[in-house]
């Protein structure tokens, strides 16, 4: 029998636009603009030619040598690990290629105002920037707790002359900035453009992200054949609401000799009530504009996710990454709040690079990946890993927990 | 007849009134929502309270938190919609809110547990037309309703896909969102809100209420007169937020609605 056609606006049953009738038009207007103007080669020639000259792209494929060994001293599972490095980009992650993107499309558009949410601050930066950059005045909402664990980027983003608006709603995390976005939009939404920052939201904003950040997928698959004359066997990422992994994993998307594995953030523990797992532990829901997994309760109220990265606490997940779980094209674990900070150390010592946190989780996963696909075709693997941004913007969480000899305490050792 | 269908073709203009349930009780709410009917509203929306409510404003969050953290939520809600309907009768409830706590709940069986407690139509904040057919269809099985939501930014083809809806469920009336933004915005022009109420009435085919900004007897008579009714939310809500006993805030209730029953009844 013939599968039923695609639902426009839908990855399989994820998907859609749950949100209040007023914001239906302004989507419908995004829709019609993304396949307009961002399809034009005009549109197109200006935007990667940003990406080339304000950006710093294509960003660097770099191998992991001494990291590779520490994880896998006798080559047995690792043969080697290449490292995407969008912490390379202009503003520290890759946040930036969307952010120039929405907000080149914003002035197309012909809105005279930008409002965005951010967690860890990486995409509030990367908006500011871009509003700077072309004159549009910009609002950041962001969770006054992540204000308080990001401070180096509240900074960053007032400098570049965004207002930052600390919200004290809920958990005064990624979440409730992204509700106290959406109010504003349906506030102002005929001026307003809302430039959000992960491949999740209602309809078009997960395939209007991805689309941008595809960019990262497909230089490094070119950049990997050129390197090693062959694809991969697995491409991997963190995961918090998915935009650098999609970004990574559409590169790869066809290969089907690729593996994609994404990494939540488990917290605490995944079997604790403080993690940010969706995709492993949440179920099928809406939230913020989208059917997808999410983390909630027995009544259907939103759970408070947790994960010591401010980017990766958030109780939901874009829904291209469901319908990829679903289908068993990508696979997802996790990694705790533990390991993460232990992976920050090792990068840091192995390959001098100071990883964010987000990232982190994803390197704590490599060496179990590895040992999996070894396992499996009898011959160690080869990994291409999304390094989705740097980690000087997370200094005061980690400065909490430095020990003498200079590596990192648990999590329990200091405040998250 | 359809109660609401009844209560919309009568004489009067129909007000509705909001009420988040579990603010600052279950118990309470019951006995709020009957003061309101003594005062004179036709139908009640009992508002499920939801962690994450992005289409309303700092006064109706604050009362889904207090609610939530107080044990409320659609289960809740349920159980007091039945004590409701056994000592009204002939109000219209409307079971109002967000879409996961349904969804959470499974689609069917929070129909069928909606229908059983009294409850006549559903009114889904964040269901455009385009989604949720599957609970238009559930919710037509057990003879319930679904209230469509219509905003000022709404064009023809919106109005157009509001009322393709409507061949999955029925709309006993329809929702006018009068502002451009969230619950409790101040800056209703509430003749103008009710022209288009009015207008909007004769292109879906149903009753028009007008849904956001009302606050007094003056702008629910402006609204009410090309309008089939308003509603009042934020307002009640703030009433009860601000009374400091469980009799003031009954006293104050019942004196805003008999205030804006009034309104609606001078249009």
């Amino acid at each position: 029998m013939p599968s039923p056609a695609p639902r426009a606006g839908y990855y399989g049953p994820f998907g859609g636009r749950f949100v209040p009738e007023t914001l239906v038009p302004a989507l419908d207007e995004l829709t019609h603009a993304c396949e307009t103007i961002v399809r034009s080669d005009a549109f197109q020639r200006e935007w990667r030619g940003l990406l080339d000259s304000y950006v710093g792209r294509p960003t660097p494929l770099g191998e992991a040598k001494r990291l590779a060994r520490a994880l896998d001293p006798e080559g047995r599972s690792l043969d080697r690990l290449w490292l995407k490095r969008e912490d390379l980009c202009h503003t520290g992650s890759h946040k930036i290629n969307n952010a120039l993107g929405q907000v080149l499309l914003a002035k197309k558009m012909g809105k005279t105002r930008v409002i965005a949410e951010t967690g860890a601050g990486q995409h509030g930066v990367a908006t500011a920037t871009a509003c700077a950059l072309f004159d549009l005045p910009c609002e950041v909402y962001m969770g006054a707790e992540d204000v308080r664990r990001q401070a180096p980027n509240v900074g960053r983003m007032a400098l570049l002359g965004a207002r930052v608006v600390p919200v004290e709603s809920g958990s005064r995390t990624l979440k409730d900035a992204m509700n106290e976005a959406l109010r504003d939009w349906v506030t102002q939404v005929q001026t307003t453009h809302y430039c959000i920052g992960s491949a999740a939201g209602p309809y078009p904003y997960p395939e209007l992200v991805a689309s941008f950040q595809s960019v990262i997928g497909e230089e490094a698959r070119a950049q990997v054949l050129a390197a090693q004359g062959s694809l991969p066997d697995a491409a991997m990422a963190c995961v918090g609401g998915g935009s650098n992994a999609i970004g990574l994993f559409r590169g790869f998307m066809k290969d089907d000799g690729v593996a994609l594995v994404g990494v939540e953030a488990a917290g605490e523990g995944v079997n604790t009530e403080r993690h940010a797992a969706t995709l492993t532990m949440g179920r099928v829901g809406v939230l913020h504009g989208s059917k997808s997994y999410v983390l909630f309760d027995e009544g259907g109220q939103i759970m408070e996710a947790h994960s010591i990265s401010a980017g990766l606490d958030y109780p939901g997940v874009g829904p291209e990454h469901s319908f990829l779980k679903d289908s068993g094209r990508a696979r997802y674990l996790s990694a705790t709040d533990d390991e993460a900070l232990a992976a920050v150390s090792l990068v840091a010592r192995t390959e001098g690079i100071l990883v964010a946190l987000e990232t982190a989780h994803a390197f704590a996963r490599i060496g179990d990946v590895a040992r999996q696909i070894a396992a499996a075709q009898g011959r160690p693997a080869s990994i291409v890993f999304g390094l989705s941004g740097r980690g000087d913007k997370d200094l005061s969480t980690l400065l909490a927990r430095i020990l003498p000899d200079g590596s990192l305490g648990a999590a329990s050792r200091g405040a998250s | 007849m359809n109660r609401l269908d009844r209560i919309f073709g009568g004489e009067r203009k129909v007000l509705v009134a909001y009420l988040c349930m579990g603010d600052p009780s279950i118990e309470e709410s019951i006995d709020l929502a009957q003061a309101c009917v003594r005062a004179g509203a036709d139908v009640l929306e009992l508002g499920v309270p939801f962690s994450d409510p992005i289409a309303d404003g700092p006064v109706i969050a604050r009362a889904s938190q207090r609610s939530i953290a107080a044990g409320g939520g659609l289960q809740a809600t349920l159980r007091a919609a039945r004590v409701i309907r056994a000592a009204a009768p002939d109000v219209g409830l409307v079971l109002f809110g967000y879409y996961n706590p349904l969804l959470a709940r499974g689609e069917s069986r929070a129909v069928g547990e909606a229908a059983e407690a009294g409850i006549d139509a559903l009114l889904v904040v964040d269901l455009p037309a385009e989604e949720g057919d599957s609970l238009r269809a559930a919710a037509s099985v057990r003879g319930l309703g679904i209230v469509p939501l219509l905003a000022p930014t709404s064009s023809a083809d919106r109005v157009a896909a509001a009322r393709f809806s409507m061949a999955h469920a029925p709309a006993p009336f329809v929702y006018y969102v009068s502002v451009m933004g969230v619950t409790g915005s101040n800056a209703l022009q509430a003749a103008s809100a009710g022209a288009r109420a009015g207008a909007l009435a004769t292109a879906m085919g149903r009753p028009v209420v007008v849904g956001f900004g009302i606050d007094s007897r003056e702008k629910a008579r402006d609204a009410a007169r090309q309008a089939a009714g308003v509603v009042v939310g934020t307002a009640l809500v703030r009433t009860i937020e601000l009374g400091a006993t469980p009799a003031d805030r009954r006293s104050a209730v019942e004196r805003l609605i008999r205030d804006l029953r009034a309104g609606v009844d001078e249009a």
